[in-house]
């Protein structure tokens, strides 16, 4: 079996053992075995890669296999990764570990980890895949699930937004459906695969025309651009702590990996056409988002606006279509993934101690659960953009990247979009300042305990990948740079 | 000199153990390592100044540029990456000096003032990560590395200003401190990706190299605005600088930076993140010269106004660390001035030596005088100079030694601050009158207002009823219950205490005789400097005006100082009121930015954007329910539809 396929097989696998077990212990065990095991199946993926890669081995994909599914259609079941997959990969193992550990003690477990398991199975799918129609199954399953575990295992208005969630990315989706479908015939209906189709096919400029926007909509409504970014809101502040991780921490970089993989890479002409459009509506986002976020009361509110903020960063850099900038996109996607994620663990955990999630009635909690306060801190300080952790790089290479756009243009649209630095200060502070320092608000909050073992590990788990991005960004960067190329090659 | 890499690492690997594992150790145990480690630091920094400047720096006639260490931290492109190294020459070396002893001053002091605190190990962790930031910041190589010690730099005081975290003021003041320093940060990004878009480089030795030749000759004539596209990067560089040193009006975050510690004000407002701007304009020195000249002259023209501006209200306030905190804005407005009116080359460039001079005395003796008022707001547990009075019996050696500061920042020879003082006004003298007399007022009202803060704390009488007053004065700093509410006759402080005041005195009193000249200047060449006699009168007679108008007014207590307020009516109301700047930039955030941007966006995006989008489903929902009735299973109605609908189409049919 290959190497990838094991990224599905062992979620497949956890689901079947979920099944047989009946105490809270051995969900648990099961649980954490898999999750660990997915953590060191990214690690070994990472050595291998990397080893391939020192002897030699220039191919644009690795551990490439491919199996007919359908023949009249074409589609198979083709897998392999290049180094952002495996980076994304490792995004998705890490945040899944951590995920774990912030469900720790939720009620129908059982039901829960299924279709947490479920959606772990998409994520890792699409991530593996590079079969259009594959791709696309992988995306549904997870999304579907994500209507459940929102509905069932929220809170506040949970059927509401949950429905409001899964009805506007499968809006998106339809719009990708069709996508891809143009894609496979205007292509010239041979095949569905994404290299194939890149590397031997080209799909004519007039097509290219209606596609792109298509596709490039369609994923972007995972990545919350503006204006179809109100699922994200009031999705996250519903659903339940490791839910919001997963989402905002993998699942929104589906959209950006599928605009640049799919969007950008099949269609370039096109890109350069019509980008200037989507750039626009990006540019908005990054704004909008942080100052949106300036003015929220709910924890979660701020964050998910701030992810629209950063995710529109993401989308930004990648309309800019260089390789620096793109480079930088995905660490954004990195960073992003890994900051947000620990955002809502530590709002899930404060949640579930507090009660409230009004940043007004809060105050004074570096006193109260020290370790919980200062890992929000550093998330803040990560999320502002302090040298040293991952957001820093991210967003410096995106400036960096985006002022080398030969367009006085995109120059002038990326001065703007630095502003946001500002804003983004302006936010995390007030946030910080309010709920953290300052005066205990409410007697009752004195009482309450500090992060228990398995908050810890997740929070520390997190903390650690972002500060190895932020002291460690070359490492990283060289991949991302080297799998890029085939891209702008493309692109130029 | 590959061991100056120590000088940086040490105090990082400090924060490392202090912030992890300090709770684990004993509050003192963290004190004494943090301070044992800055005092490595400051061994080394001294053996990397003595080595340079007298043994290897110096190649024939000028000062040589080493690079002791350099590595490739993050490529953005060919030409643009960030490398982390570190870079050798008078400036950055001096810097170095500077740095570590007052940090180390600070330390020690800590030991003492800040026992008992809460946190006392996290105190000592954030000073070490503030001084390895500050040192990262001088020796940088690129300006990239540069922007990013800048942040951190940034983010250290902003957990320093914010130490007494349970305290809104505090909060809110760190909190401002970060977000002013933020904006102005943003002038610096854009300027960086402006420069290094023409130039293809971050290398500060490239940009400065050949008389900034690579800068002239890359901005390919492009104007905006009126002004070339290289004055509009360099002034935004500049924007940058302004906001960390305090420059008008991006200055109102220093003065409420006070909340921190007293000892952090020492560190932050004497010799550290305020001085960065200054530091900056010098290491591009001969970019901005050669490049855009109109910058230089708006600095010098920033600089006068900022000068008088918070000289003017250090007069009127009242809370001896405000009025330290306006003294700082006034001070580094100094060197910003001698930047500005600096040339390039030889005695041509003394205005360019002035203002590093200064940047060295002025670290001395301000953080003696910080570090004095924290020794005096330890003996009486209170900001506010009408707690004060008499404790020249009580604290000997603060008085002395807060006296010699006093002498030192008023320009009087032979201390240090009237050497480099001096040569900043004979600098501006040859440049222009305006600037010249401005710098000249200021000089006499810094006396001034030195004296009054020197004579009512140290002087004039004590308060009223010592007793009830101390007992119930506020507590200065958030200090334990320990320290506030028992009173106690003011004493003299600790010598761990006293001691960086002795230390620092000797420095304030003698610093002023090295021959700076020798080893600083804008082109790297020694060149020789006399004292302008004219000039050296002009501002010794001014000082002693302003003292001696000082000691008529407040050596003892009177009316008059009372009287000549009420006479000066509008102008010290105003200068009370720091010129109503805070509520200038209150009502900008506030209204501006919450009120008429963030809110209606959150409207917008509520009602409008998602209204839309419910609007959308709530459309669906309406259109299939207002159908389903066609639905509803009964054959007589698809029998009557299926005959009427085929009725219909005959028609249509045999009609049209």
């Amino acid at each position: 079996m290959n190497i990838l396929s094991l990224f599905v097989a062992i979620p497949a696998l956890m689901i079947a053992l979920l099944f047989l077990c009946k105490e809270m212990k051995q969900i648990r065990a099961v649980m954490v075995t898999g999750a660990s095991a997915l953590m060191f199946l990214a690690t070994t993926l990472v050595v291998l890669f990397l080893q391939e890669r020192a002897a030699g081995n220039a191919a644009e994909m690795l551990f490439v296999s491919s199996t007919i599914w359908y023949a009249p259609l074409h589609i198979t079941y083709a897998v392999g990764v290049d180094g952002i997959s495996v980076l994304m990969l490792c995004l998705s193992a890490i945040i899944v570990f951590t995920g774990v550990f912030s469900s720790w003690n939720m009620n129908m477990a059982k039901e829960y980890f299924l279709w947490y398991c479920l959606l772990s199975i998409g994520v890792f799918g699409f991530f593996i895949s590079i079969d259009l129609f594959t791709m696309f199954l992988f995306y549904e399953v997870a999304l579907i699930p994500m209507y459940l575990l929102i509905g069932l295992w929220g809170t506040g208005r949970k059927e509401y937004s949950a429905m409001k969630l899964t009805l506007m990315l499968m809006g998106g989706s339809a719009f990708l459906l069709i996508g891809i479908v143009g894609i496979y015939y205007t292509s010239g209906h041979s095949t569905m695969n994404l290299l194939e189709i890149a590397n031997t096919l080209h799909i004519p400029i007039e097509h290219q025309r209606w596609i792109f926007p298509a596709t490039f909509l369609g994923f972007g409504v995972l990545g919350a651009l503006f204006p179809f970014h109100t699922w994200s809101p009031d999705g996250h502040a519903s659903a339940p702590t490791a839910v919001s991780m997963l989402h905002a921490g993998v699942l929104m970089k589906l959209g950006g990996y599928g605009c640049f993989r799919v969007a950008i890479y099949l269609m370039p002409e096109a890109a350069h056409e019509l980008g200037w459009i989507f750039l626009i509506l990006t540019g908005i986002s990054v704004f909008y988002g942080a100052f949106s976020a300036v003015v929220q009361t709910d924890l979660k509110y701020i964050n998910a606006y701030s992810s629209v903020s950063h995710c529109g960063l993401v989308l930004f850099a990648i309309l800019m279509m260089n390789q620096t900038a793109m480079t930088g996109a995905i660490m954004q996607m990195l960073s992003h993934g890994l900051m947000t994620a620990l955002f809502f663990a530590l709002i899930g955990l404060i949640y579930g101690r507090t009660h409230t999630r009004d940043i007004r009635e809060m105050g004074g909690l570096m006193k109260i659960m020290p370790f919980a306060s200062v890992c929000y801190v550093i998330a803040g300080l990560a999320s502002l953009g302090l040298p040293g952790l991952s957001g820093f790089v991210a967003e410096m290479t995106i400036f960096v990247g985006s002022f080398q756009h030969a367009d006085l243009f995109h120059r002038v649209f990326t001065i703007l979009a630095c502003s946001s630095i500002v804003i983004t200060a302006v936010y995390i502070l007030r946030t910080i300042g309010k709920i953290l320092y300052g005066p205990v608000q409410d007697a009752h909050h004195l009482h309450l305990t500090d992060a228990a073992w398995y908050e810890k590990v997740s929070a520390v788990g997190l903390i650690i990948a972002i500060v190895a991005i932020g002291m460690y960004p070359f490492g990283i960067s060289d991949v991302i740079r080297e799998s890029l190329l085939p891209v702008i090659e493309k692109l130029i | 000199m590959e061991y100056s890499l120590l000088i940086i690492v040490a105090p990082f690997v400090l924060f490392l153990v202090l912030g992890l594992l300090g709770m684990k150790m004993k509050p003192s145990v963290a004190g004494i390592i943090g301070t044992l480690g800055m005092a490595l630091c400051a061994v080394l920094a001294y053996t990397v100044a003595f080595q340079y400047f007298f043994q290897t720096g110096r190649v024939g006639e000028t000062w040589a540029a080493v690079v002791p260490f350099n590595f490739e931290w993050l490529r953005f492109t060919d030409n643009l990456h960030i490398d982390l190294g570190i870079l050798l020459d008078p400036i950055s070396v001096m810097m170095l000096v500077v740095i570590t002893t007052v940090s180390l001053m600070v330390h020690i002091y800590s030991l003492s003032y800040m026992k008992g605190e809460t946190g006392f190990q996290r105190y000592y962790a954030l000073l070490s990560l503030f001084s390895f930031s500050m040192l990262g910041l001088v020796i940088a190589t690129n300006i990239f590395q540069m922007y990013i010690f800048w942040e951190l730099v940034g983010v250290s005081s902003y957990s320093l200003i914010g130490f007494y975290y349970t305290k809104p003021s505090a909060v809110s003041a760190s909190k401002k401190a970060f977000i002013v320093t933020r904006f102005a940060d943003l002038g610096f990004l854009v300027g960086i990706l402006i420069l290094s878009y023409y130039t293809k480089t971050f290398d500060f030795g490239l940009l400065t190299a050949d008389h900034a030749q690579l800068v002239t000759t890359s901005f390919a004539g492009g104007t905006f605005l009126g002004l070339s596209i290289a004055t509009w990067a360099l002034a935004l560089i500049f924007m940058g600088g302004a906001g960390k040193s305090a420059m008008f009006p991006l200055h109102i975050w220093l003065p409420d930076a006070m909340e921190g510690p007293t000892p952090v004000s020492a560190l932050i407002h004497a010799a550290t993140m305020v001085v960065a701007g200054v530091f900056l304009v010098a290491r591009l020195f001969p970019v901005y010269f050669f490049a855009a000249p109109e910058v230089l002259e708006m600095i010098a023209y920033i600089g006068a106004f900022t000068a008088l501006f918070a000289a003017l209200i250090a007069i009127t306030q009242t809370d001896i660390k405000r009025v330290l905190a306006f003294s700082t804005i006034s001070q580094i407005a100094y060197m910003m001035v001698a930047l500005g009116v600096s040339e390039y080359g030889g005695h041509d460039g003394l205005g360019y030596m002035a203002s590093m001079f200064h940047l060295f005395t002025h670290a001395f003796f301000k953080a003696l005088l910080f570090l004095g008022a924290g020794s005096v707001i330890h003996a009486v547990h209170s900001n506010e100079m009408d707690q004060m009075g008499n404790l020249r019996k009580y604290m000997p050696i603060t008085h002395i030694t807060f006296a010699i500061a006093c002498l030192a920042i008023a320009g009087i020879p032979p201390f240090s601050g009237f050497f480099s003082k001096d040569e900043i006004l004979a600098a501006a003298f040859h440049h222009h009158p305006v600037i010249f007399w401005t710098l000249w007022i200021v000089a006499g009202l810094t006396a001034f207002y030195m004296f009054r803060l020197f004579y009512r704390i140290f002087w004039n009488t004590a308060p009223k009823s010592p007793k009830g007053d101390l007992a119930t004065a506020q507590s200065a700093d958030f200090k334990s219950p320990l320290h506030g509410a028992e009173h106690h006759t003011p004493h003299e402080s600790p010598l761990a205490m006293t001691l960086p005041l002795i230390v620092l005195a000797i420095f304030s009193v003698f610093s002023g005789l090295i021959p700076f000249a020798d080893f600083i200047s804008s082109d790297f060449a020694p060149f020789h400097t006399h004292i302008d006699w004219l000039v050296a009168g002009l501002s010794i007679g001014v000082a002693l005006v302003g003292i001696g108008i000082a000691t008529v007014l407040y050596a003892k207590s009177s009316d008059k100082p009372a009287e000549l307020a009420r006479q000066m009516g509008g102008l010290y109301k105003a200068a009370l009121h720091k010129f109503y700047l805070d509520e200038v930039w209150m009502w900008f955030t506030q209204t501006v930015i919450f009120r008429y941007i963030c809110e209606p966006i959150k409207w917008f995006d509520r009602h409008i954007i998602d209204g839309s989008m419910n609007g959308l489903a709530w459309i669906t929902q309406k259109t299939s329910s207002s159908i389903k009735g066609l639905q509803s299973g009964q054959v007589q109605f698809y029998a009557w539809v299926f005959i009427f609908g085929s009725l219909l189409i005959a028609a249509l049919v045999l009609f049209l």
